[in-house]
């Protein structure tokens, strides 16, 4: 490393930053904001060669360097392409940028099944950010989508891999976090897929993190599956003595209840690095077997964006003022005052949710509250 | 003290006359107005016995619906709770098993679903939010109740009749407001 690292001095949509040599125009971009950040769906700057095969990135590169100022030809894919000295850069402020944008979500929803109010991820899926912001209102695919049939990687993980959009993110979690990988990718175009091999269960350690590195809703926790909707838990940051990881994680509550564990996410919706820049994977046992509240110290309300769904639930750090009916009252509680709870058939005290390892079924909310469902015949039909 | 407003009217604090003071030719007026009402068409009607034709666009009682086959619709994904300004939506979803392909439409339904009439206030929202056409504000009212707890309506209250197994009563729960479901486009 040179002493003096070389600043090149890029714009971007007209904002203009200094960033070291060899930084690549969407962290560039980052490092300006999410106003001017282009999306991304399969670069994860936390793995190492992720990027280059989604194409949301695109961006317009308006003057290729101070020593050569000619545009570029062609739109370039800004997790792949470096900055130079004096470029300038339009993203949202293109038209051809946001035309291709649309075409290219165009083509990774071309198979996607949009079974959004089935699926565990969404409110924090990438896709649906992405297809709400960038997308056409209604597809023009006439075919009929490519479909599979629901796969279990392990006791804990399932594969959706109907939604996949073959980002590669969790191929590369298997290569660069778990010592010996199991998964990749079988077959090629239309056809290719994740897959274990010959359904090799993955056992490894840390293998729940590609849960938190998928973009879509292809990796799924087995432990939260249909348990609830994540804008209605209460995201709460927590930590704990892990021997084997950080054990800094994010709990998802219902009440008392931990129905999920996940790692903490930085605004890019990836795994929160560190103070010295190492990211926070989480292990499988602070993932799947802490479903505790007891095993955690809670630190507090996670911090979630105003502008996402998950803010609906309302669970902010707030002195709820005390109720003078109780003082009015002094410990009465007359007829009048229904308590919901006793006539209520929701959130039962009996079931709990975060007792029992799988999806909940008709019987678990009818007088069998440990029944647990797993089925894997289930796909979607058409 | 300046007035406030061009509006303020003196008052008149003069005696009143003998004829005033009778108060006979008001008590007269009086009882003009009350028998002209006799003879003008009533504006209420006899309701139970009859009743109002309901507006295109009441919102009334909330139906679960079902589909074609009698399958429910709803897939327990929460945006109509989410949406309802009342919170008054509540429910718990399950993982359909194997054999039960017949009852629900897709792999997820609701097990529990709760709406608390006594929060409801009729907005629609739930409605718009729905994207499986599974909930209708329907052309019926929520009926009265001696006691709250009457008022959590459960899955049994809200779920529209059988479309085979009991055609009419689903076609009397269905009234005039459900629209053909059309999806999302992308149910290809």
């Amino acid at each position: 490393m040179s002493e003096e690292q070389k600043l090149f001095k890029v714009t971007i949509d007209g904002v203009t930053i200094e960033v070291p040599a060899g930084t690549t125009i969407l962290n560039a971009a980052r490092k300006i904001g999410p106003e001017v950040a282009p999306p991304a769906m399969c670069y994860y700057s936390k793995l190492e060669g992720s990027g280059g095969k989604c194409r949301t990135c695109l961006v317009e590169v308006a003057a290729g360097s101070t020593a050569d100022p000619r545009p570029m030809p062609k739109l370039v894919a800004s997790c792949r392409t470096n900055v130079m000295d004096g470029m300038v850069v339009k993203n949202t402020t293109s038209e051809k940028v946001l035309d291709a944008r649309k075409g290219v979500v165009e083509f990774l929803l071309i198979n996607h099944p949009l079974d959004c109010p089935v699926c565990d991820q969404a409110g924090e899926c990438h896709l649906q950010d992405l297809g709400y912001e960038h997308g056409a209102v209604q597809t023009r695919y006439e075919f009929k989508r490519r479909t599979f049939v629901r796969e279990d990687i392990g006791p804990y993980i399932q594969l959706h891999m109907t939604r996949c959009i073959l980002c590669y993110r969790c191929v590369f979690v298997a290569d660069q976090l778990t010592p010996d990988r199991v998964h990749g990718i079988l077959d090629r175009g239309d056809h290719s897929r994740i897959s274990t091999y010959i359904s090799k269960a993955i056992d490894n350690p840390f293998s729940g993190n590609m849960i938190d590195v998928c973009p879509v809703g292809a990796l799924t926790d087995r432990t939260f599956r249909f348990k609830n909707r994540v804008w209605f838990l209460r995201p709460l940051d927590a930590h704990r003595d892990c021997p084997d990881c950080c054990g800094k994680v994010t709990l998802w509550n219902r009440g008392e209840e931990v129905f999920r564990v996940t790692a903490r996410k930085d605004p890019w919706g990836e795994v929160q690095s560190d103070e010295n820049g190492k990211p926070e994977w989480i292990c499988n046992t602070c993932r799947f077997e802490k479903k505790n509240i007891s095993d955690w110290v809670v630190e507090g309300p996670t911090k979630i964006s105003r502008h996402s769904v998950i803010s609906a639930n309302h669970y902010q750090k707030e002195v709820i003022p005390p109720d003078p009916l109780d003082k009015i009252l002094d410990g009465r509680s007359p007829l009048l005052l229904m308590d919901i709870h006793e006539n209520s058939q929701v959130n039962q005290a009996s079931v709990r949710l975060d007792e029992i390892e799988g999806p909940a079924t008709g019987k678990t909310f009818n007088g069998d509250p440990h029944s647990t469902g797993h089925n894997p015949t289930d796909t979607r039909e058409r | 003290m300046e007035a406030l407003t061009n509006r303020v009217k003196p008052v008149a604090r003069k005696k009143m006359t003998l004829l005033e003071r009778m108060y006979l030719p008001e008590v007269l007026r009086g009882m003009a107005i009350t028998f002209r009402h006799i003879f003008k068409k009533k504006v209420t009607i006899n309701y139970p016995e009859k009743t109002r034709p309901f507006s295109p666009v009441f919102r009334g009682l909330q139906i679960l619906n079902r589909d074609e086959e009698g399958r429910e619709r709803c897939t327990a994904c929460g945006l109509c709770a989410v949406a309802c300004p009342a919170e008054a939506i509540t429910m718990e979803a399950a993982e359909r098993q194997p054999g039960e392909e017949h009852l629900y439409r897709e792999e997820k339904y609701a097990a529990k679903y709760e709406i608390n009439m006594l929060r409801c206030i009729f907005c629609g929202l739930c409605e718009e939010a729905c994207p499986k056409d599974a909930i209708y504000l329907s052309e019926t009212f929520a009926p009265a109740n001696y006691q709250r707890k009457g008022f959590i309506y459960g899955k049994k209250d809200l779920l529209i009749p059988h479309p085979k197994e009991n055609p009419e009563a689903y076609a009397k729960a269905k009234g005039n407001r459900i629209a053909q479901p059309q999806g999302h486009g992308n149910e290809k």
